[in-house]
């Protein structure tokens, strides 16, 4: 499956860490304290629900992993509109949710699992309460970068464009239809494609989630790899492996594909690009149906002539404009009592953070300590490793065109697999051997994010121009001299972008790594992530919101000091043009 | 339409104002700008990139609300976008996502016209532009001139009785636009447009003598109505004419001014009392080349022929002859360009030599002098660029990186300071050897 290589969002370059930050990061940490008091009353034990190896059971388990993605999309795609939209047409809005979605963006999500899914055990039904929280953890890991792309499309609308959507009177829902969203179809649809990758990440380790004596699996594909490797039967594992395999290339040809062919009509560019048009053959298929084509004709068309009538504007806009400004007052007014009430509920949940964090002893915040730095070890030992295999392999492949073809669909599906999928059969492996933990962990992480990496690395080479490359042969640079000079710098920006996502799901993965219920046995090692599912499994609840605000601002300060600075001098020094 | 005509003037522009930014940082595009449109007028706004001509024709069609002074359409004033008006935009402003077809009818659609009208009227306008067989293909299978055709149906679709077009051919290829203004005046003078007024933004003087009843010469800091022209010329109307190549000169005369004095043209150093000047985009290379060219036309030529000569349009002319009169290397009088001694010295000398007299004639303008004084003052000769720009922002705004920019371009090939990329520095050239 020959993709060409995209990336979402490029890293933001960053504000500095700034009081508004801070702000942000206090209304996370009362948020958080408000769930955990919540999550008292969840019963001791947990039983998860019976998870059957046989072969038949899979495709159902299949189904329900994807309809969990599928409801996490949806809710993704919603939200990214509305939220996107509406910061993109009031600046005032602007001002308080580009920095909130930034935090949120670099946010390590699972660690927020054990308290969703525990704030969500003690109001629901333990069933519901296990979906709702598999599919909040995926929506959390899906929805940021798509707001961001969508965000930014509407932004960039070319300025004549919008002029011209204003001078021929379209509707608000008129231009929203055919200006906003085709314009920021293609950038969504990318991102979309990224952040449903993402999710199977998640929803493989929301499916497996077990602490202590709480057992919050979901019947779904995830689980039935856990429940396989704790039975040491490689035939269901190699057999799970295998279905969800074939579910991410069957959903890659049936959906995304059609869709990205599709949305080709929405590129911006005005010339003919000489790249070739994206081609999928159920694209081809579906349109060439006549049942598409009846449906279309019979309904989509009617609908959509419908809502576009429903919103014609006045002749002259003039004449409305007293019930406007009664409309407006109204809002004002609405969203004032809101944002009182809302900063009241913060400010309660501010007070019960703080209460909760001051009867922490030194000794458990010195543990924190260790455990932030145990895992930031580990974070650059698995970015160490990756760089090391993926810059002279991402080179080769993006420089050599007959080692692309061969190597290239190849690591696009085994890049397809997410990582947490295979981490029980690693802990299996990894076990016996002494500190084996600790080495599973890092490959765990190492395997949830050398892909990025490659893909960067990849991208990057294939950006070197040409005529660079033959002034390096004609220079006869050593192969020493060739790197120092050309490759390494060129390559710069696209490692700092992706050893930007990289490090973020690193932190992320530690959680489900660092600390492991396997045989029914504890298998912990020094970390955050273990502190934080520690404290989930010991129900000691300060620990947890201690640990898990250590985390956000680690991640955080990190990007906001160490990768901003790093990125600021890719963009200044190393910026090809 | 109802209303009944109060007077013959279908728009009046009364001392409107435009200013960007907030208080004590303000830029004004446009200043106290007065202007009439009767009713079966054809009226071009003229002037140099940056007079507010096209501020100017979005306050008109409501695009944007002026920050004083009044826009009446048929005597009233019409609050928002002015449903009576259209714009044909320089770059086209289609859906690149929506056929020929859809782009004209969406805006009948957003005038909630039903469908069969909206397809009859769509597939009517594309054939009277002269694009009927293009009606399903997309914008980017069409060139520069269809794709200004499709621009224009959609514009003729609302039937708007002010039409405004803003540069609408200067992104296209020369014949392309020359055929374009043609079938526009065919269809203007042989009244089969539904419009009672078009006004066109452009800098393209022989444009706008070709097409216009009027012109409005347009010039810059800030914006402001220099003078009007009537053109009285009968339609066809021939270049080659020598009443027509009269009209063009003395339109240029009338965009490209007089020299002014020394004192005004250079005005003051930022952060004094009084108006700090701006210093012109020019490049060097294009400076050496005007001077060359007026040296071997015997120190003197019409601007109009320069421009043509140079194939310099008259927003890239107007830069360079502003440094050169910056520079004391030339002089405008009644549309010509002079060279003055020290520049027909300049246009003989060898590079070296060129760079000194710059680098004497350079140190003159204020903006320069100031950079170059704060750097010799500086111990290690050298003064961070932030400190420039801030102390810029005062008189530039938004505009200082540019001006610091253009300072440092001049001062390099002076060799009197350059910039550090490094360290992000100015310093000063001498201090390096």
């Amino acid at each position: 499956m020959p993709r060409p290589f995209r990336f979402g969002p490029a890293a933001v370059s960053r504000p500095p860490l700034s009081a508004a930050d801070l702000v942000i990061v206090a209304g996370l940490g009362a948020v958080l304290a408000l769930a955990i008091r919540l999550a008292w009353r969840v019963p001791a034990v947990v039983a998860g629900p019976e998870i059957s190896l046989s072969g038949w059971a899979l495709p159902w388990y299949a189904l329900l992993s994807t309809s969990r993605m599928a409801a996490a999309y949806v809710l993704s795609l919603l939200f990214s509109l509305a939220y996107g939209y509406f910061a993109a047409r009031s600046a005032r809005a602007r001002k308080v949710l580009m920095p909130l979605l930034d935090i949120l963006q670099s946010v390590p999500i699972l660690s927020f699992l054990p308290v969703v899914l525990l704030g969500l055990s003690a109001v629901l039904p333990q069933g519901i309460a296990t979906e709702l929280a598999a599919i909040i953890l995926i929506f959390t890991s899906q929805a940021w970068n798509m707001t961001y792309s969508f965000y930014q499309s509407v932004t960039t609308v070319p300025q004549e464009i919008r002029e011209a959507a204003a001078i021929f009177r379209l509707s608000p829902w008129l231009r929203f239809r055919v200006l906003e969203l085709p314009f920021a179809a293609v950038g969504l649809i990318w991102n979309s494609m990224m952040s449903w990758a993402g999710g199977w990440f998640f929803l493989m380790a929301a499916e497996i989630f077990k602490v202590g004596s709480r057992d919050f699996r979901l019947p779904g594909l995830g689980a039935y790899l856990q429940t396989a490797a704790d039975a040491n039967d490689l035939r269901a594992v190699a057999a799970g492996v295998l279905t969800l395999v074939l579910t991410i290339v069957l959903l890659d040809q049936l959906l995304w594909r059609p869709i990205l062919a599709w949305a080709d009509k929405f590129k911006v560019e005005m010339v003919s690009s000489d790249a070739p048009p994206l081609r999928s053959w159920f694209f081809g298929v579906l349109n060439r149906s006549h049942l598409i084509e009846w449906l279309r004709h019979r309904f989509w068309a009617p609908l959509t002539e419908a809502l576009d009538r429903r919103a014609v504007l006045p002749a002259e806009a003039g004449e409305s404009t007293r019930t406007k400004v009664l409309w407006r007052r109204l809002g004002a007014g609405l969203a004032a009592a809101l944002g009182v009430s809302a900063a009241g509920g913060l400010l309660y949940g501010v007070y019960r953070a703080i209460e909760a964090l001051a009867g922490m002893t030194a000794a458990a915040w010195g543990g924190i300590g260790t455990g932030v730095l145990a895992t930031f070890g580990r974070v650059v030992a698995s970015l160490i490793l990756a760089l090391l295999w993926t810059i002279p392999v991402g080179v080769a492949i993006g420089t050599n065109r007959r080692l692309a073809g061969v190597l290239q669909p190849v690591v696009q599906v085994v890049a397809s697999i997410p990582a947490t999928a295979l981490f029980p059969v690693l802990v299996l492996a990894l076990l016996r051997v002494p500190g084996g933990l600790n080495l599973a962990a890092v490959v765990l992480m190492l395997a949830g994010t050398q892909w990025y990496l490659l893909f960067n690395v990849i991208a990057g080479t294939a950006a070197i121009p040409q005529d660079l490359r033959d002034s390096a042969d004609l220079l006869r640079l050593s192969r020493w001299q060739r790197w120092r000079t050309l490759t390494l710098p060129a390559l710069f920006p696209f490692l700092v972008t992706g050893a930007i996502t990289a490090g973020g799901g690193a932190w992320n993965a530690s959680i489900v790594a660092e600390y492991v219920t396997f045989g029914g046995k504890v298998h912990s090692t020094t970390g955050i992530g273990a502190l934080i599912a520690q404290a989930t499994a010991t129900s000691d609840y300060r620990l947890l919101l201690a640990s898990t605000l250590a985390m956000i601002l680690a991640v955080v300060g990190l990007n906001r000091t160490w990768w901003r600075w790093l990125y600021h001098q890719a963009e200044v020094r190393f910026k090809l043009e | 339409m109802t209303t009944t005509l109060t007077s013959e003037d279908l728009l009046t522009v009364h001392g409107v104002t435009k200013s960007y930014g907030a208080a004590g940082n303000t830029f004004l595009a446009v200043k106290d700008v007065d202007l009439r449109i009767a009713e079966g007028e054809f009226v071009c706004l003229l002037g140099p990139s940056g007079c507010g001509k096209s501020t100017l024709l979005r306050i008109i069609a409501g695009l944007m609300p002026a920050t004083s002074g009044e826009v009446l359409y048929c005597g009233r004033h019409i609050e928002g976008v002015n449903p009576y008006a259209t714009i044909v935009f320089q770059t086209f402003a289609l859906f690149p996502w929506l056929t020929v077809e859809q782009n004209v009818t969406v805006a009948l659609k957003a005038r909630g016209v039903d469908p069969p009208t909206r397809h009859a009227t769509a597939l009517r306008l594309i054939d009277t532009v002269g694009l009927d067989g293009f009606e399903k293909a997309y914008p980017r299978e069409l060139s520069g001139g269809m794709r200004q055709k499709v621009g224009f149906a959609r514009a003729m679709a609302v039937e708007p009785e002010l039409l405004c077009l803003d540069e609408p051919f200067s992104a296209l290829d020369v014949l392309s636009a020359e055929a374009l203004r043609g079938e526009l005046m065919e269809l203007w003078l042989g009244k089969k447009l539904p419009t009672r007024a078009i006004l066109m933004v452009t800098h393209n003087i022989e444009e706008a003598v070709l097409m216009a009843d009027r012109i409005v010469v347009m010039g810059k800091n800030p914006g402001h109505v220099v003078t009007e022209i009537p053109v009285t010329l009968r339609h066809p109307r021939a270049r080659k004419d020598t009443a027509f190549q009269a009209l063009v000169d003395r339109v240029y005369a009338a965009v490209a001014g007089h020299t002014p004095s020394e004192a005004e043209a250079l005005g003051t150093a930022p952060g004094q009392p009084g108006l700090t000047r701006r210093l012109p985009p020019a490049r060097i290379n294009a400076l050496s080349g005007l001077m060359e060219r007026l040296n071997e036309e015997g120190g003197r030529s019409d601007l109009y022929r320069l421009g043509a000569d140079l194939q310099l349009e008259l927003d890239d002319l107007l830069p360079v002859l502003e440094a050169a009169q910056l520079l004391g290397f030339a002089q405008v009088t009644e549309g010509d360009a002079v060279l003055t001694p020290l520049g027909k010295a300049f246009a003989e000398a060898s590079i070296l030599t060129r760079k000194q007299l710059v680098a004497g004639r350079i140190l003159r303008q204020p903006t320069v002098l100031w950079i170059f004084e704060t750097l010799e003052k500086d111990d290690n000769q050298r003064v961070a660029q932030s400190y420039f720009l801030d102390k810029l922002r005062a008189d530039f705004g938004d505009e200082a990186p540019r001006q610091l920019e253009l300072a440092i371009k001049w001062a390099r090939y002076a060799e009197l300071f350059a910039f550090d990329d490094d360290t992000d520095e100015l310093f000063l050239e001498r201090g390096q050897e």
